[in-house]
């Protein structure tokens, strides 16, 4: 059967199978992949074939006094945000989607709007119990199998498939957020905005990257908290603080043509997007969906780009190249007129994993429908990603040229002696580690 | 133990849903989880019976967990016949609502060349089913309440070359589902026979199946618990099951035994 993920591109006959408890992955044909969601974008998940972690989706216990909580694998963010927000609790840390799997989040070290204060998923992951392509379980955490533990964490499944989770939550008091929302007229400012909010918890940008000039990165920041009782008291929705979020959803029911999205539609979104707030600045109480799922409401909205699929560049660079590394690949973006109609803007702070994307910087992140010009262009942006000291989240990967990895995760030897050592065959492979050479 | 008086106004056949309880026997395929998630979600106490039951203790603390949902697992063998009277009279209280999910499916090349793998299925899929039903019926009759649901399925309409054991067994549990029907309806006893078609489930795993024609397993679950409040009788799920079913009832013997279905 055909499987594609979440970019529709590349397209790959391979067998899924399900995963079931007690089933030894070494039985196995060929070289095999384990796969949640496939909502990573590229070919990360994809390979010969591929074992579902889906079947496993169950919650094995739940501490309701400290918040910690151990969950198989396959259990979605969708399921963890529906069961525990009525229970006052959170995801210490959610990717812009709520259709990934726990396992697939481990495998990318998921971020989201909090790193530069919370860190990513693996700051927040105690354990998790792994399967090794012979079949052995092994429990590993920071302090049991540590390497393991971090390899895991960002190691896109190549170490093995995480069986089941444990996971601190976040406490909340209600399911809003706390929305501010300001306007930046350029990069510059925009820069500076992040400066000044870096201390509130939540914070990202959604940049227009088709205006050039001084309106270069003009842009909206939205900085939010968790509301608070107090905070919300009086209002309507303190009679039921955790209400769930309505669950509407707009199905995008066909793939849309090719000529759907050009330079003239996306500047008329961008125009639209970024004067939809009259006011420089906005203050208001939303529900936690809107804030950290704006998409999920469109289901497919990946049938936007077409059959011909597309891709996301993310990338990090450090922040004392920030803003120089920011203006110039933004301007060659702009340039070039290979509009993203989303492009979203981010901080991290500090981190150092083996195989986990984030580091200290900022990141922006960029939609690209695939055609012909796009490769070529994407290689030169890694040129001047590379050489401001960033690499390429490689969830978001589809295209990058081994050296490139090479280049810029500078512990790759030791996650690839890692592999080596752990499974002499390496029967665990996807499309994406071939093409990257992790196995040579 | 005589029925108690039926009063239309004081009715007794239908307890308030939300506290009857509920027995599903084959509790770890992926019908019997949704049909779980179905009913604890409104509230329902769930017996929750299957082979080697230890591995439902995930199950119960998942429920647990979601809904607050009061679970338990229980040991259960479809083929354990002697078993069967013993399994049910222990259950405290008696369940409202008895859902048989099981069903063992094994590749018809297999059981042409391998008589046990054919044998499993006959006694899985239809002594099993008859064996378990036998105490529930009897026991249900007394009481002059109760619901009994058969997942049995559309393979059972027709025999055909490609899975007549399977079939064949499935014929014999609709068959044993209406006789019971036909038994229990004056006594206060509901008895629903479930016809799926293509279930996305672990059973179908590899097979490719036609998506307008392949049912989710909740969207079977949620099919079901309509058909148990309206007292259907027979649900064909998805519904264009019934009319393809009703197509390939009638080809003639002549035509359907060149066909290759």
């Amino acid at each position: 059967m055909s499987h594609s993920n979440w970019g529709n591109y590349p397209i790959t006959d391979a067998t899924e199978h399900r995963f079931q408890p007690g089933m030894n992955p070494s039985e196995l044909n060929g070289y095999w992949i384990p796969r949640g969601m496939g909502r990573c974008y590229g070919d990360s998940s994809l390979g010969d074939s591929m074992l579902s972690i889906l079947p496993l989706n169950r919650f094995l216990a739940f501490d309701e006094t400290t918040g910690l909580l151990k969950a198989e694998a396959g259990v979605t963010y969708a399921d963890l945000l529906e069961t525990f927000v009525p229970k006052g609790w959170f995801p210490p840390v959610t990717p812009g989607t709520k259709f990934v799997s726990l396992g697939g989040a481990i495998a990318s070290d998921v971020h989201g709007k909090n790193h530069h204060k919370e860190g990513s998923l693996s700051s927040h992951v105690r354990s998790f119990e792994l399967l090794l392509a012979d079949g052995r379980i092994l429990h590993c955490s920071p302090t049991e199998n540590a390497q393991l533990f971090e390899a895991t964490l960002g190691g896109m499944g190549l170490t093995g498939m995480v069986l089941n989770v444990t996971l601190q939550m976040k406490p909340i008091e209600t399911s809003l957020i706390a929305l501010h929302s300001i306007k930046a007229r350029n990069l510059d400012e925009l820069m500076d905005l992040f400066e000044q909010y870096n201390h509130v918890t939540y914070s990202v940008a959604w940049i227009d990257c088709l205006s050039k000039g001084n309106k270069m990165g003009r842009s909206h920041l939205t900085v939010g908290e968790h509301a608070s009782l107090e905070q919300i008291a009086g209002t309507k929705h303190a009679q039921n603080p955790l209400k769930l979020p309505p669950k509407k959803a707009i199905p995008i029911p066909i793939y849309f043509p090719n000529f759907a999205l050009n330079n003239l539609t996306i500047k008329t979104f961008n125009f639209l997007y970024y004067n939809r707030q009259f006011k420089k600045e906005k203050k208001s109480f939303v529900p936690y969906e809107g804030f950290f799922y704006p998409l999920d409401m469109l289901l497919d909205w990946n049938r936007i780009y077409g059959k011909r699929g597309f891709t996301q560049y993310q990338f990090v660079i450090p922040p004392e190249n920030g803003r120089e590394g920011m203006r110039e690949i933004m301007t060659r973006i702009a340039q070039k007129g290979l509009g993203s109609f989303l492009a979203v803007l981010k901080t991290f702070g500090p981190q150092d994993s083996m195989m986990g994307f984030p580091t200290k910087g900022y990141t922006l992140a960029l939609d690209f429908p695939i055609t012909k010009k796009l490769f070529p262009f994407l290689d030169e942006l890694d040129e001047l990603v590379a050489s401001y000291g960033g690499r390429i989240y490689l969830t978001k990967d589809v295209r990058m040229k081994p050296e490139m990895l090479e280049q810029t995760y500078p512990r790759l030897g030791e996650f690839k002696a890692l592999l080596k050592e752990l499974d002499p065959q390496q029967r665990i492979r996807s499309m994406q580690s071939e093409r990257l050479r992790i196995h040579e | 133990m005589a029925p108690e008086t039926q009063n239309p106004k004081h009715g007794t056949q239908n307890p308030k849903p939300e506290t009857s309880s509920i027995l599903i026997l084959g509790a770890k395929s992926d019908i019997a989880r949704a049909i779980a998630h179905h009913y604890a979600q409104a509230g329902h106490p769930l017996y929750l019976a299957a082979r080697n039951a230890a591995r439902l203790e995930a199950d119960v603390s998942d429920l647990k967990i979601r809904y607050g949902a009061e679970a338990q697992a229980l040991e259960f063998d479809a083929t354990a016949y002697e078993s069967h009277a013993a399994f049910y009279a222990a259950l405290d209280p008696q369940p409202e609502i008895v859902i048989l999910v099981f069903g063992l499916l094994s590749e018809q090349e297999e059981a042409d060349k391998d008589w046990a793998k054919a044998q499993a299925m006959l006694e899985a899929n239809f002594v099993g089913a008859a064996s378990i039903l036998h105490p529930i019926a009897n026991a249900m009759e007394a009481r002059g309440q109760g619901t009994i649901v058969g997942i049995s399925s559309v393979a059972g309409d027709r025999g055909r070359a490609s899975n007549y054991h399977y079939g064949s067994a499935k014929a014999g549990f609709t068959a044993l589902l209406s006789g019971l029907r036909n038994r229990l309806a004056k006594k206060g006893v509901h008895v629903l026979t479930v016809k799926p078609g293509f279930v996305d489930t672990a059973m179908t795993e590899g097979m490719d199946t036609p998506a307008p024609l392949t049912a989710k397993p909740e969207q079977v679950a949620r099919d079901i618990a309509k058909a148990i409040k309206k007292r259907k009788n027979t649900l064909y799920t998805k519904w264009m099951w019934r009319y393809i079913m009703l197509i390939i009832k009638n080809i003639p013997e002549g035509i359907f035994k060149k066909l290759s279905l």
